[in-house]
């Protein structure tokens, strides 16, 4: 009767130890996260292991943009959560946050003694002009769905020059957009319509 | 920093981040505010560094502050605070998670929320620029960093209308700016 109840627990371990293997190659091999991670998302855990059916996961992801948190995180603890309720949850976002943790540990362990050379200093000054960009694109990417009505542009607008203006803090803001959301639904300005 | 405090802060960081990692960006930006982590600089080129490895643009950027602040424990509290939200969530809302999205309330709030974090991060967009092309030695015209801005322009031009990979510009601009400047 032990024998069994080990048997049990043994397979329950090796199971979560294969939910957190799986999401660790998604973390690993992912370059840019969120919608990059995808065709990932795809190849390990629907190819391979058959956990999610293919006309789920776009389900999936369409949830994990709604939920509070990094989409990524959002969508494993979703799948391992199926698969094996908190443990699995917990094995999942474990998996795939571990690549980070040990990769940027490695660099940012390095980074500060690095930055400082004069060719590294450089190559970060270039660098940095080109994430600007890619953060202005981000914005308008994320912007260019949102923005279409008066609502959405007044919005954005609005949270643009208070947070340059103010010291107003940014959860607020966010929070306030959340209200103006409820309220303009409530006057039939939008919500469902998106 | 006291890692209590830090999970804290990170848990708020993961609570309010809506729509992906660079929803993360402003909020990380305030909290560097506050609390003075690191330098402007610093804060660019760790979104650099996230973006040209593997993994979550916003888990690699918590994880930064987090080692930044309190080494490799501060890094583990950092992740666990920003997954802490997803779990709590995910797992409290997962009998109606399937209906979760469709209902009205939460389609209102985040018709809302959308064009807020839009604004955000044009925001936060702003205060990158002014670390990236803005030489703080000098005033007026003079401070722009026009080489910089010609970086910037061509590195815009080329993932927005070539379709160039991301991580492909960064180096090109990186290898731009150890011949430029």
């Amino acid at each position: 009767m032990y024998d069994e109840l080990d048997k049990g627990r043994t397979n329950q371990i090796s199971f979560l130890l294969e939910i957190f293997t799986t999401f660790f190659r998604v973390g690993a091999f992912t370059f840019g996260g969120g919608l990059a991670m995808l065709p990932l998302f795809e190849r390990e855990v629907i190819e391979n292991k058959g956990w999610v059916k293919k006309e789920d996961i776009l389900d999936i992801y369409a949830i994990s943009q709604s939920l509070p948190g990094v989409i990524a995180v959002n969508a494993s603890t979703f799948i391992g959560y199926r698969l094996a309720g908190v443990p699995g949850a917990v094995a999942a976002i474990s998996g795939v946050m571990a690549p980070s943790l040990i990769i940027i540990v490695a660099i940012a362990s390095f980074f500060t003694q690095f930055r400082q050379n004069f060719y590294v200093a450089k190559v970060l000054h270039g660098v940095r002009a080109a994430v600007a960009a890619l953060i202005f694109l981000a914005a308008y990417r994320i912007g260019k769905a949102s923005l279409k009505g008066a609502f959405g542009v007044i919005t954005a607008a609005a949270a643009f020059g208070i947070t340059l203006l103010t010291d107003i803090n940014v959860i607020y803001i966010i929070l306030a957009g959340g209200l103006l959301g409820v309220m303009a639904s409530k006057v039939g300005l939008g919500g469902g319509r998106q | 920093m006291i890692y209590w405090q830090m999970l804290g802060i990170f848990f708020r960081l993961g609570l309010f981040t809506v729509g992906g990692g660079y929803a993360m960006l402003p909020l990380i930006q305030a909290e560097i505010a506050r609390y003075g982590w690191i330098t402007a600089e610093e804060f660019v080129d760790m979104i650099a560094i996230a973006e040209m490895t593997p993994g979550a643009i916003g888990v690699n950027t918590a994880t930064f502050v987090g080692f930044r602040q309190g080494g490799l424990f501060g890094a583990f509290v950092a992740t666990t605070g920003i997954a802490l939200p997803s779990l709590l969530v995910v797992v409290a809302v997962s009998k109606v998670l399937d209906r979760f999205r469709e209902h009205p309330l939460v389609e209102a709030i985040l018709f809302g929320i959308r064009p807020v974090v839009a604004g955000l991060i044009a925001s936060a967009a702003l205060f990158i620029a002014q670390a990236a092309i803005i030489n703080s030695e000098a005033t007026g015209f003079l401070s722009i960093d026009l080489l910089a801005l010609g970086i910037a322009i061509g590195s815009g031009i080329a993932v927005y209308r070539y379709k160039v990979h991301p991580i492909a510009v960064m180096v090109c601009a990186g290898i731009a700016g150890l011949v430029l400047f």
